[in-house]
């Protein structure tokens, strides 16, 4: 194998340490919500895709049904499929490789890849695998580290970590709202979930609207 | 929820969702290769997020309510604004989550 490209491993790293932070508020929300510390671990180590496991998370601690809390971390996470295709004819790899690049294809992972187009082909997939590795070692790491403390300091709204799980769905909505069109979809949505409330089972206006999205999504514009 | 719900909600998503990763790496891509696919589900990662963010941070059970939390999200917002790292975001939401809980 030919030597790593240095920049790239350091847009990787630098990608990873970052997303260490979002483990620990993972891991405190999961336990947070009633799940165990092992549960919370496996979690992070199968599910692996953050946006998902905040949001079966989240469904859980607003008081909505299993199934909503699945669907939801389902739909959120379609995404990979789609990085999956990109990924794979890059890739080129087989057997037991493929099945663990599949795994870590995610946002953080597809994104250095992507990004290292300018240095070439070899770049990309370096920068996918050590990505995607490094940010699997950091994110199940500060998860256990976040569960432990979430389990050791007990009344979650008096640390503010109520506080913090809708500031970490804001933090990951915020970065995608990339022109005026996406930030009107997230304002609907927002006015929707908030008018739909009273009326459905908890947890279900989160799945419900994902009706905004395929209304919004139905036409080109 | 029980302990058993608990399991079904962690096992039933984590196969999910490496299901949907492996079905991107070993489907030919022709096959979602719609155009209408693809618009509805660029939006739903912003819709579902935006649901959550209003659901954890205004709502309680079916109920919309105005509790320390949004006081957390409005200085979450404000940071995101002045574009402050992530852990700062979260961090700053938290205290002031916690110290506005406190006050009351």
């Amino acid at each position: 194998m030919a030597p790593l490209p240095r920049n790239t491993v350091r847009d990787a790293l630098s990608v990873a340490v970052t997303v260490g932070a979002y483990g620990v508020a993972f891991g405190a929300a999961s336990v947070a919500a009633g799940f165990s510390v092992l549960q919370t671990c496996i979690f992070s180590l199968f599910t692996f895709t953050g946006a998902s496991q905040f949001a079966a998370v989240g469904v859980v601690a607003a008081g909505g049904g299993a199934l909503s809390a699945i669907a939801t971390a389902a739909m959120l996470s379609t995404r990979n499929a789609l990085y999956g295709i990109q990924m794979a004819p890059i890739l080129e790899v087989r057997g037991v490789r493929r099945f663990l690049s599949a795994h870590i294809t995610i946002d953080e992972s597809t994104g250095v890849a992507l990004s290292q187009k300018p240095r070439g082909i070899a770049a990309m997939r370096v920068g996918f695998w050590v990505t995607g590795v490094s940010v699997f070692v950091f994110w199940n790491a500060f998860t256990l580290l976040g569960a432990l403390g979430a389990r050791a300091i007990g009344n979650p709204a008096s640390w503010g970590l109520d506080g913090a799980v809708p500031a970490v769905f804001l933090g990951l909505l915020w970065p995608r709202l990339e022109s005026t069109y996406l930030r009107v979809v997230a304002a609907t949505s927002m006015v929707f979930a908030m008018v739909v409330t009273p009326w459905l089972p908890a947890g279900l206006p989160i799945i419900a609207t994902a009706l905004v999205a395929v209304a919004m999504g139905w036409r080109e514009r | 929820m029980s302990t058993t719900t608990l399991w079904i909600v962690v096992l039933a998503t984590s196969v999910l969702c490496l299901a949907i990763k492996l079905f991107g790496h070993y489907v030919p891509g022709r096959w979602i290769a719609n155009a209408r696919l693809q618009r509805i589900n660029a939006l739903i990662p912003i819709a579902l997020l935006s649901a959550l963010v209003i659901a954890e941070g205004v709502v309680t059970k079916t109920h919309v309510v105005i509790d320390h939390r949004l006081a957390g999200l409005c200085v979450a917002l404000a940071a995101l604004i002045a574009k402050a790292p992530f852990p700062v975001v979260v961090i700053a939401a938290a205290a002031t989550s916690a110290a506005v809980y406190h006050l009351h």
